[in-house]
């Protein structure tokens, strides 16, 4: 479903963050992009969901260079990405008002996209009836970050992008998002990319993981992890071997 | 704020009128009863007139000023570039107070309407213009990226993200600069016009030696001002509900 051909991206003059990097990914598959600060794993989220172009090779997803935000794929970032003076609904339903705003174009709006405004389902699913009329800044961050979810998934996307999603959460309510996260994603059937700094997040989401590491990234670094999935993994000897790994891959005594 | 404490504050500044008034118990200071009965009898003998002219000038320059000033300001604020070009001039042109400009701008654009609105404009257009601005730099690049990957592209953002945000920083600014705004139009009415509460008051009070009707001039421009302030404050209830 994704494949990076031959990819080269860089922020002005400075040394490449990817230099000839050739990736790819599954419809399906479950993966975790891992590395430490400034690796270019946000970059790499980023040329996925078509917000930054590459300076050399091809973004291609189901075959078709990216050059815009691609309308069946979602993005999830860490904060801020909730308008502030709207509405846990109307935060919901945003993208399908912006669909409804240019009509199935084929460009902003999949062609074969059918008007509608209904997002309750997603907020019953995710818990958020009760705080439908609050505003972002009145709810608690999980909430914030339910709603971001609820918004992305009422478009139906097939390939669900995550930039550190959860690493401003406390750990328990990170817990039960990490779990909701790999529900809905064998639910909805969707091509998960998820980046994330944290070790255990990687090992516990990503049924494969990309690891990067300081620029440029030149060869893609692939560990498979095909447990995932498991409710308890988490408590699980293998995990606690996967994460001891790639401890040992990223250099952390 | 109770509409009943807006009340009992309206009646203790009569009561403090109409002690006054028999204090100093001279023709320059009329009790608010007088004034009162003025106030009403001169609405049909043109003060309502003078009130309106004064309002269509307080109106037209503020469309003006948000119309030109929010766009302009939405610009500043999303290209640090073209910031830094402008900031410097905006620095130093700001703080100036523009009622100066009330004796060039009369030279320039000399008498009727258009130099009137021109002064008021001037003074809301900065106004704006720095709110607007400052406000569209505090939106998150994460939160306009994340609105572009639902699909949005220039005209939406406009619509879902630039208008919805700039909006508290216009009334805002509309808040702050309204009163300087009546207080310039009164100044500005003084000269070559024969049209507007800035010009009966001073007829009245210099002129016509009509002190009660100069005192309903007075009322007629505080109504002025206050209910631009009301509307403002309504406005933001409903538009800004979130604050």
């Amino acid at each position: 479903m994704i494949q990076l051909q031959d990819l080269t991206f860089s922020y002005g003059q400075n040394l490449p963050v990817f230099e000839h990097f050739n990736w790819q990914a599954q419809r399906g598959e479950a993966w975790a992009v891992l590395g430490p600060s400034g690796c270019g794993k946000s970059t790499l989220l980023y040329l996925l969901a078509g917000l930054f172009l590459p300076s050399g090779g091809k973004v291609l997803v189901d075959g078709i260079p990216i050059e815009r935000p691609r309308p069946q794929s979602g993005l999830i970032i860490q904060d801020y990405g909730l308008l502030p003076w709207a509405t846990v609904h109307q935060n919901a339903s945003l993208g399908l008002r912006v669909r409804n705003f240019y009509g199935p174009d084929g460009k902003h709006t999949p062609q074969d996209f059918i008007p509608e405004q209904d997002v309750l389902p997603w907020l019953k699913r995710l818990g958020l009836e009760s705080v439908a009329d609050k505003y972002p800044g009145q709810i608690s961050g999980g909430q914030r970050q339910r709603t971001a979810i609820a918004r992305t998934l009422a478009l139906k996307p097939d390939l669900l992008l995550m930039d550190e999603p959860f690493s401003s959460l406390d750990a328990p309510t990170r817990e039960g998002l990490q779990a909701l996260t790999l529900e809905l994603q064998q639910e909805q059937a969707l091509t998960l990319v998820l980046v994330t700094h944290a070790i255990e997040e990687a090992a516990l989401l990503g049924k494969k993981i990309l690891l990067l590491s300081q620029p440029p990234n030149i060869h893609a670094n692939v560990i498979d992890n095909a447990e995932v999935g498991n409710p308890e993994y988490r408590h699980s000897a293998r995990y606690m071997e996967v994460c001891h790994d790639l401890r040992a891959r990223m250099e952390i005594p | 704020m109770k509409r009943r404490d807006l009340l009992f504050a309206l009646l203790i500044l009569a009561l403090v009128w109409q002690a006054a008034a028999w204090l100093v118990a001279k023709p320059i200071l009329p009790s608010p009863g007088l004034v009162a009965l003025v106030f009403v009898r001169e609405l049909g003998k043109g003060l309502a007139e003078h009130f309106l002219v004064s309002l269509w000038r307080v109106a037209a320059s503020t469309i003006l000023a948000i119309a030109l000033a929010a766009p302009a300001g939405l610009m500043l604020g999303q290209s640090p570039r073209l910031n830094r070009f402008f900031s410097p001039l905006i620095y130093l042109t700001y703080p100036i107070p523009k009622v100066v400009f009330v004796p060039l701008v009369l030279l320039f654009l000399g008498i009727g309407d258009s130099a009137k609105i021109t002064i008021i404009f001037l003074i809301l257009f900065f106004q704006i213009l720095v709110l607007v601005r400052d406000s569209a730099a505090a939106l998150r690049p994460e939160l306009i990226q994340s609105v572009r990957s639902l699909g949005a592209g220039r005209r939406a953002l406009f619509r879902f993200v630039y208008l919805p945000a700039s909006l508290p920083a216009i009334l805002t600014a509309l808040r702050q600069s309204v009163g300087t705004a009546v207080a310039v139009l009164y100044v500005a009415e003084l000269y070559a016009t024969t049209k507007g509460l800035g010009y009966y008051i001073y007829l009245n009070g210099s002129t016509l030696l009509n002190y009660p009707a100069m005192y309903a001039g007075i009322i007629a421009m505080s109504l002025l001002g206050l209910g631009l302030y009301f509307s403002v404050d309504w406005l933001e209830k409903r538009l800004v509900p979130y604050k």
